[in-house]
């Protein structure tokens, strides 16, 4: 059937172009599958780009001890055992051998004296792990795929946002969108679809993530009927900029920790010796982000309400060469060298473990034809993901998705478009053209900013949660009244009025998770609920539209094969939490 | 602090013409910020790209004050404020609407560059005084001011004929890799148009990753090329030995 719309036709359509879009369309290709990507910037601007201190692999290059089987542990251990085995399985396992393809297609590491690939130290990793380019390993990752990409022939849709997946009964079908340049909508049909789309951060105020980071990927999979998991689970950055203003929230990279910098509060204490005297700065994110909160918090602050992060110790020239962006950044736009005095740094919201729930092999959702990988999809990083492991995370489950996807469409036919989703999407599009009086969507987004900044942060209380849900449900009653201005030629306030929607859905999902989770565990800190707690240790929070209502559910963590459970013998009991 | 005065420009491919918007300076404001504040304040539709906020990303590419400079780079206080910011897109490409300019042309460009190709029975042993010199390349973040300054494309439009200093650096990038054996001279002298760069280094100058795109680029590529094709001496060694010259 046909559409007014401009109609394109693939056998797998890739929503995104970051790092799991890519591998995911790189190996669709090779699989012979037609391939669509859709991204919302231009070609080679995704958040991966951004990424900076490197790629966790067990490589072995450096430690010769590391192996995957201490890579999966590391990785359980970090997410407090709420991870899906399998997939911190595959994921240790598969690592290495996608690093190498990067270096196949061209990507240039860092050096070992005997001509390896270089791995560096990060927070909770047992050995050296991060293959890395100085600190700006995600620019050299979306490069080569972008490049092997281009070079095998991808059609890339850049600038072009799409609001809702088309289902032909329980299904994927198709994708409808607009080009953010014209306006103009546009349909896409597809044997399957593959969300790739990233994470959430602009519902927070302080954020290392940029204007894409709306939680679209899951506002779509969750209008489309796929399950959610672990949204409870965001991750503060420890180390964000914090003065001036306008920075405020800009990534610091752990690589910075990794190469020796130290943490120390106002009074010159290196603090991180009380909170975790073993691991100190090289403790996990979880850990570090709340200690600094915590120093924060009870006065010992830096000026600008941080902590002081500081790399002056090593030789001038040493850290130029490995912290060459970090050095620029806080030159240029803190007036702060770094080779001679401290930087100023405090929590930034960077990442969320939680997602699509996604079958560990294949990284199909539980909508048929629907596939997710990278930060969009749930399960590999359980309650707090380790630094290094984003990265890998998307080779490994990009490419499993990808051909997973791929083989699945050869088997079915094309569905068919059903006119009355395409015109039920379209409406929702032009509503706030039509809206009257309502408020601008900014305005809107920065009281939702607020809101989940200062009620659902990096400790949370039960009533506070209780508060956020009312201000969600008032927030979401002020957005469907709210009013765009202008033509929809590149006009960024309608395109926030569609953002703002899936920010304030999946905001509600983060909300109703968190406040579910009656225990404190990896980046889900409870301050009324501050022990782990066995029974919670052993379930994820599942949440899903029914009927246009959210619900949520637990279910058991998967149980672990004994082989593996050998493996974290020594503390799963302890981390697990012994009960009340 | 004072408030500033930015004289952004608004239009399409239609034309257009300059608002003036008031803005609040914070400490350490660069200008996206105060781009930002328009949009969330004053003018919901004034269309701009962005994405990182960090010079990771070549996004916010445009010209303040004349100048080509990624906006989340240029600090307000650096700029002097009695005065209106002038903040216009990028003068060589077609304009789409506001700041947003049409930068397709650069991804066909990058088409027409082959492929990294591994010489055959490589051990992948790479050491990193061969990365060194190229990882300078590969810090691009196609922000495309190189291309916006480049008087070849600004002033004399040679689109059809010249790539442009980003894919010189892109190709310099592949030919000092120390791993690929191809060679990209025909390409450069033919399809790229390496010869129509009379090195004025410009596009050094606005470079926000501080690549030296001339030095260590564009000359020693034009060196290749003329190695390959006008040296008389090297070109009877190649063809006594018979080497193809896609090779290196």
């Amino acid at each position: 059937m046909t559409t007014k719309f401009e109609t394109h036709e693939h056998d797998v359509l890739i929503i995104g172009a970051g790092g799991a879009g890519l591998c995911a369309a790189i190996e669709a290709l090779a699989q012979g599958a037609s391939v669509g990507v859709v991204c919302k910037s231009l070609l080679g601007k995704a958040h991966t780009v951004m990424a900076e201190g490197g790629i966790a692999a067990a490589m072995a290059n450096v430690d010769r001890a590391d192996d995957w089987r201490t890579h999966f542990r590391d990785t359980m251990r970090g997410g407090k055992f709420l991870n899906n085995w399998r997939m911190a399985q595959l994921h240790a396992q598969e690592a290495p051998d996608r690093i190498r393809d990067l270096e196949q297609w061209g990507a240039l590491f860092d050096r070992t004296s005997d001509g390896q690939i270089l791995q560096r130290a990060f927070g909770g990793h047992t050995y050296k792990r991060l293959c890395h380019v100085g600190d700006r390993t995600g620019l050299e990752m979306i490069r080569t795929l972008q490049d092997r990409g281009v070079a095998l022939g991808i059609d890339v849709y850049m600038e072009c946002a799409v609001t809702r997946l088309l289902k032909d009964g329980d299904r994927v079908a198709g994708a409808f969108g607009y080009w953010r340049e014209q306006g103009r909508f546009v349909v896409f049909k597809a044997k399957s679809v593959v969300l790739a789309t990233g994470g959430i951060g602009k519902i927070y105020k302080i954020t290392s993530n940029s204007w894409e980071y709306t939680a679209d990927g899951m506002a779509l999979a969750y209008e489309a009927g796929a399950e959610l998991k672990d949204m409870e689970f965001v991750q503060f950055h420890p180390t964000g900029m914090v003065w001036p203003p306008g920075v405020q929230g800009i990534l610091v990279t752990e690589a910075v920790r990794g190469e020796g910098g130290i943490l120390r509060n106002k009074n010159g204490e290196r603090f991180m010796e009380k909170y975790d005297p073993k691991r100190m700065e090289l403790s996990t994110r979880d850990v570090v982000a709340r200690a600094i909160y915590t120093e924060v918090r009870e006065g010992r602050g830096s000026e600008h309400g941080g902590a002081f992060l500081d790399i002056s110790q090593k030789p001038a020239e040493y850290v130029k060469k490995k912290l060459p962006s970090m050095y620029h950044q806080f030159l240029e736009l803190a007036d702060v060298d770094i080779t001679k005095g401290p930087m100023e740094v405090g929590p930034t919201c960077h990442y969320v473990m939680g997602g699509v729930r996604v079958d560990p092999e294949t990284a199909e959702s539980t909508v048929s034809g629907l596939y997710a990988a990278g930060e969009v999809a749930a399960g590999l990083h359980g309650a707090n993901r380790l630094g290094g492991n984003s990265l890998s995370d998307l080779l490994v489950f990009g490419r499993r998705a990808g051909m997973a996807a791929a083989q699945a469409a050869k088997k079915v036919r094309q569905a068919t478009i059903d006119q009355t989703q395409v015109d039920k999407a379209e409406r929702e599009m032009l509503a706030p053209f039509q809206n009257g009086n309502g408020e601008s969507p900014y305005a809107i987004h920065r009281d939702l900013q607020e809101t989940m900044q200062k009620l659902v942060g990096i400790f949370r209380v039960e009533a506070d949660l209780q508060q956020a849900l009312q201000e969600l449900e008032k927030l979401q009653e002020r957005a469907r009244r709210m009013h765009v201005d202008g033509s929809r030629m590149f006009n960024p306030g309608w395109h926030l009025s569609y953002d703002l929607q899936s920010m304030l859905t999946i905001s509600e999902a983060v909300t109703r998770s968190a406040l579910a989770r009656r225990e404190s565990r990896g980046a889900h800190s409870r301050i009324d609920y501050p022990s782990l707690d066995a029974t919670w240790g052993k379930q994820n929070n599942v949440v899903s539209s029914q009927k246009g209502t959210m619900m949520l559910r637990q279910e058991p963590v998967p149980a672990m094969p004994e082989e593996l459970q050998k493996l974290l013998a020594d503390e799963a009991e302890a981390v697990a939490g012994k009960g009340k | 602090m004072a408030d500033a005065i930015l004289e952004v420009f608004r239009g399409d491919r239609q034309g257009g013409k300059t608002e003036q918007y008031r803005v609040p300076v914070a400490p350490g404001m660069v200008v996206l910020d105060a781009i930002h504040y328009i949009q969330g304040h004053l003018a919901p539709d004034l269309a701009v790209r962005w994405n990182c906020k960090a010079a990771k990303c070549g996004s916010c590419s445009a010209e303040v004050n004349g100048r080509p400079r990624l906006m989340c780079k240029t600090r307000m206080d650096a700029l002097p404020l009695d005065q209106p910011i002038k903040v216009f897109p990028m003068k060589s490409f077609p304009i789409l609407k506001d700041l947003v300019t049409d930068v397709s042309w650069n991804y066909k460009i990058n088409k027409k560059i082959p492929p990294f190709t591994p010489r055959p029975g490589t051990d992948w042993k790479v050491y990193q005084d061969d990365v060194d010199r190229v990882q300078e390349f590969r810090k691009c973040i196609e922000c495309f001011l190189c291309q916006d300054v480049c008087h070849v494309l600004r002033d004399h439009d040679k689109f059809e004929q010249f790539a442009g200093p980003r894919f010189f650096v892109r190709v310099a990038g592949l030919e000092m890799h120390p791993v690929d054996g191809k060679s990209r001279a025909k390409l450069l002298r033919d399809e790229l148009g390496i010869g129509f760069c009379n090195i004025t280094k410009c596009c050094t100058e606005v470079c926000p990753e501080e690549i030296h795109i001339t030095d260590n680029a564009i000359i020693p590529l034009k060196e290749r090329v003329v190695d390959q094709f006008y040296d008389p001496v090297l070109m009877l060694v190649r063809k006594i030995r018979g080497v193809n010259e896609d090779s290196k």
